[in-house]
């Protein structure tokens, strides 16, 4: 099956949706791709059909007005020449023309091996909420979650919600550096009401800084998980555990299409540009910044792929925002204790069941792979690539097609339309 | 739309490894792998049972057999009446 558009946008949630409606509105053709089966993204999941956000609402009803086509269940699996991308979509094969590209792949969470991470009920932090939110039953559960930032707080609202006994939260942070963090965001009001909203409701639930997972203990499941809480060792049964540590970018399909990548963000100019010409990124590809992060730079490279000028206040919301971003970082970043949780036995590939023993001697990413089979397997090093990253500082490697296991007839060019053959 | 006052079914019914389970519309398999307990989906390489740990089609932990197509992500496959999962777990 062959495609083609104006714009290709991939990734449906905020970013994505805010420049697929604005360029759709100004007449372009715009093709819109997303793993999931509705819009949303991971902040709107299921917002498609629950309709409970008022903002998550207001630019789904946008983006349906707007005329851009949605590609649900499309993953990109390669890139093979300037202009052209090759999509899987559940058992069929797409070929993609495009004219110009936004990058709105979102993030993902970290996750930071620790014995007993590998028994079912341990999940991330967001990972158990967003299976919450798609229908796992955890009422009368007993959760613990352990992680950092305002995610931690977030996820705890929506396992309340539906009827979780939560147990405990553990903020990493040290608490000089958390209360520091909560106490700049009366620069931005928007999180500070959130914020408050969501520590209003989790008075109930004891919570601590400098608290972190030791291990999750169980037989077939998680039974119980040991903690320490600024400095004292705990043991708590439960049910499930979250566990991981902040957000980080899905990068793949930037370093797919060639484009720079800094510091764990991908290079952008003032118009969103990277340095891949045509090809833009928005949202949480430029730094952890949260959903409306992923609105402002939506809004901005609408207009630019749509030839319309940027206003000043577009550009000043972008500049706060980052500065929110920068806040984050700080407050999120993984303290050092995190790093030594995993004994020689802890798996770190979860696909390849690769322990932590299997890597000594490693000197990079590269021998990891080689000699360990680290990141070979079906994620493709989506999982242990952050955790390495972490643990021993080595960071990604370039991305090469197949950036998702795909079938082969996937992977074949589409044989060129009458009008394009070459004369 | 129909004028019809009569709702929608508001459940669906799929089979995971041949038990019946019933859903409300809007439940992801990997979700429904858990309606009666932790989720399970697979097994590891040394056998042992392993669970969604993304939920967002990050992890590939929650891939399963869904109607007869393996390695699904469970996580991104909304449940469909009569539906047949399969896991290796």
């Amino acid at each position: 099956m062959r495609e083609a558009c104006d714009l290709v946008v991939i990734g449906a949630g905020p970013g994505g949706l805010a420049a697929a409606s604005i360029a759709a509105e100004a007449g372009l053709s715009v093709l819109v791709l997303d793993q999931q089966s509705q819009p949303g993204g991971q902040v709107w999941r299921g917002e498609a059909r629950k309709r409970e956000n008022r903002l998550a609402r207001r630019w789904l009803d946008r983006f349906a007005a707007s005329g851009a086509r949605f590609r649900p269940g499309a993953r990109v699996v390669a890139a093979p020449e300037p202009g052209l991308l090759l999509v899987e979509e559940g058992s069929a094969s797409v070929a993609v023309r495009y004219g110009r590209a936004v990058l709105a792949t979102g993030a993902r969470e970290r996750f930071l091996p620790f014995p007993g991470w590998t028994l079912p009920g341990v999940l991330g932090v967001s990972g158990l909420q967003v299976l919450v939110k798609d229908g796992l039953p955890v009422r009368g559960k007993r959760v613990v979650l352990a992680g950092t930032g305002p995610l931690l707080l977030a996820a705890a609202a929506t396992l309340q919600r539906h009827g979780a006994e939560v147990l405990f939260l553990a903020e990493q942070a040290p608490a000089a550096r958390h209360w520091g963090f909560a106490l700049q965001l009366w620069r931005h009001p928007g999180k500070l009401l959130q914020g408050a909203a969501l520590a209003a409701g989790l008075v109930s639930v004891p919570t601590s800084t400098d608290a972190w997972v030791l291990a999750a203990e169980g037989e077939a499941r998680v039974e119980r998980v040991r903690l320490s809480v600024r400095g004292h060792e705990e043991t708590l049964s439960c049910d499930y555990l979250g566990a991981s540590y902040g957000l980080v970018p899905n990068l793949e399909l930037a370093k797919l299409l060639g484009c720079e990548v800094a510091s764990g963000a991908v290079v952008v100019d003032e118009r969103l540009e990277t340095r891949v010409k045509g090809v833009h990124a928005v949202g949480e590809l430029l730094g952890i910044g949260g959903v409306d992060q992923a609105l402002v730079t939506g809004e901005l490279v609408g207009h630019v792929v749509a030839g319309k000028p940027v206003s000043s206040e577009l550009e000043r919301a972008w500049r706060a925002v980052r500065t929110f971003a920068e806040l984050l970082a700080r407050h999120d970043a993984p303290r050092d204790e995190l790093r030594r949780l995993a004994t020689p036995q802890t798996l770190v590939c979860r696909c390849e069941d690769v322990p932590l023993q299997a890597l000594e001697g490693c000197r990079d990413l590269r021998e990891a792979r080689l000699y360990a089979r680290l990141g070979m397997g079906a994620c493709q090093g989506r999982t242990c690539g952050a955790a390495v990253e972490t643990l021993f500082g080595w960071s990604g490697e370039d991305v090469r097609p197949p950036c998702l296991p795909a079938r082969i007839g996937s992977l074949r060019l589409p044989s060129p339309s009458p009008h394009t053959r070459a004369s | 739309m129909s004028a019809s006052k009569s709702t929608p079914p508001e459940v669906v019914t799929l089979r995971v490894n041949g038990r019946v389970v019933t859903v409300p519309v809007g439940t992801t398999v990997a979700a429904a792998l858990g309606a009666e307990g932790v989720p399970v989906s697979r097994v590891d390489l040394g056998g042992r049972p392993r669970g969604p740990v993304c939920g967002m089609g990050v992890c590939f932990e929650c891939r399963a057999t869904v109607d007869g197509v393996p390695d699904v992500l469970t996580c991104l496959a909304p449940c469909r009446e009569g539906q047949e999962v399969v896991t290796d777990a």
